[in-house]
């Protein structure tokens, strides 16, 4: 199977950062470069999602919806039990696991299409739906319903935090001036995808490798849990997507949304609502382990799980 | 004239908590603040401000020494115990205590 061109940017980013070169995107273009990312997505899915009927999409998004939910359930007592972490840590690490990555879900719609393999443009709305409810159960599972945990304000960091604005945004904006109107943006948000995708991949290939340390000393259960984790995740994905008469890419794709973890959302919102949950023990998983799993090993996998289960 | 009855404090931390830090600030009383980004090293190991969850702020408050112990307090029973965060208080010379 070829590689696509996109990782090849991620390894350079890997490389360098872990030969220490003074290689490093400012912080101001990274973060454009995500703004880009998460417009261009929006934009392309409520384009297509303007052409075909909604109500039909509306039972596949309860769907999704409880998946997200269900998720962390799985993997926490996995942490807790046989990973012997605490429960803070368990249910934040569970709470990154449910959640999903813009960034793997991106390197897969760019595999995909070096495919050619076609997807549902309604998984834009389910990389929506998937990012939140995870976060939710992953902080109810560290404190519990009764706590001193100001919802109201943290919901509204979740629910307004720039991933799901831009996201959102990008859908309804799509999905309002549809095929036509978007014919001006095109050079910029969908022409230029894979460049901006792949400068993304090499800051996060510099990132992943400033975590190196650090998986060093956390020893063999987090990293065995970032390789293993995301697997039944994504058979877990690809089932429902299965079930759901979701096309190979589609099935695909929403594998790999349940086989990724967030390292955006759910750190931030970690941070803030279980302050003794160790932050550097689910980066390094999600972003040291797990993301660059997904990207070499998992999206390939996942396409094949796909592949079977529809008997292609 | 220069009035030297007043201090800085200085507040270096995570990034993620500027909003509740700058809320519990307006709170407290602070007549106002500076936040700056940082980066450096400490017991929590190198913070380089290449990751959004590994990035520092600085923050300044000028005030009294009844302040400065009063959001000296209020930060350590919060925040000590899970948050990287290093405080320090010293004394200043300003010019226009009114401000303040």
């Amino acid at each position: 199977m070829s590689i696509d061109p996109v990782i090849l940017f991620f390894l350079l980013g890997l490389i360098a950062g872990l030969a220490r070169s003074d290689l490093r995107l400012p912080p101001a273009i990274y973060e454009l470069l995500s703004i880009l990312l998460l417009l261009a997505i929006g934009l392309k899915g409520g384009m297509e999602l303007s052409q075909q009927q909604m109500s039909s999409v509306l039972p596949q998004m309860v769907a999704v919806l409880a998946m997200g939910f269900i998720l962390p359930l799985f993997v926490y007592p996995v942490l807790l039990y046989i990973g012997r972490l605490g429960r803070p840590d368990a249910a934040s690490i569970a709470g990154h696991y449910g959640s999903v990555s813009v960034g793997t879900y991106a390197v897969a719609v760019a595999f995909l299409a070096s495919a050619g393999i076609a997807f549902e443009p309604h998984l834009a709305l389910f990389l929506v739906l998937l990012e939140v409810p995870a976060i939710v159960v992953g902080i109810l599972l560290a404190r519990g319903i009764h706590s001193g945990t100001r919802w109201g304000k943290l919901l509204h960091e979740i629910f307004f935090g720039k991933s799901i604005v831009l996201l959102v945004g990008g859908l309804l904006i799509g999905w309002a001036i549809g095929p036509e109107g978007i014919k001006p943006l095109e050079p910029l948000f969908i022409d230029s995808f894979k460049g901006v995708l792949a400068l993304f991949l090499l800051e996060m290939g510099l990132i992943a490798a400033s975590q190196a340390r650090e998986i060093l000393q956390r020893g063999i259960f987090l990293v065995a849990f970032g390789v293993i984790a995301p697997i039944p995740l994504a058979i877990c994905g690809a089932l429902l997507g299965w079930s759901l008469d979701l096309s190979v890419g589609g099935t695909a794709l929403l594998a790999t949304l349940a086989g990724s973890c967030s390292y955006i959302a759910a750190p931030a919102a970690m941070r803030i609502a279980v302050p003794e949950a160790n932050p550097a023990l689910s980066l390094t998983a999600s972003l040291g382990v797990t993301f660059p799993f997904n990207i070499f090993v998992g999206i390939p996998i996942y396409l094949e799980i796909a592949k079977r289960l529809h008997g292609a | 004239m220069i009035d030297r009855n007043f201090k800085l404090l200085t507040v270096v931390t995570e990034a993620a908590l500027e909003n509740e830090l700058t809320e519990a600030l307006d709170r407290l009383g602070a007549s106002g603040y500076t936040i700056v980004n940082a980066r450096g090293r400490g017991s929590r190991g190198v913070r380089d401000a290449g990751w959004s969850t590994s990035s520092n702020i600085r923050v300044e408050v000028i005030c009294d020494a009844l302040m400065a112990e009063k959001i000296a307090d209020y930060l350590q029973e919060h925040y000590y115990r899970d948050y990287a965060m290093v405080l320090f208080i010293s004394d200043v010379g300003i010019m226009r205590p009114e401000k303040f």
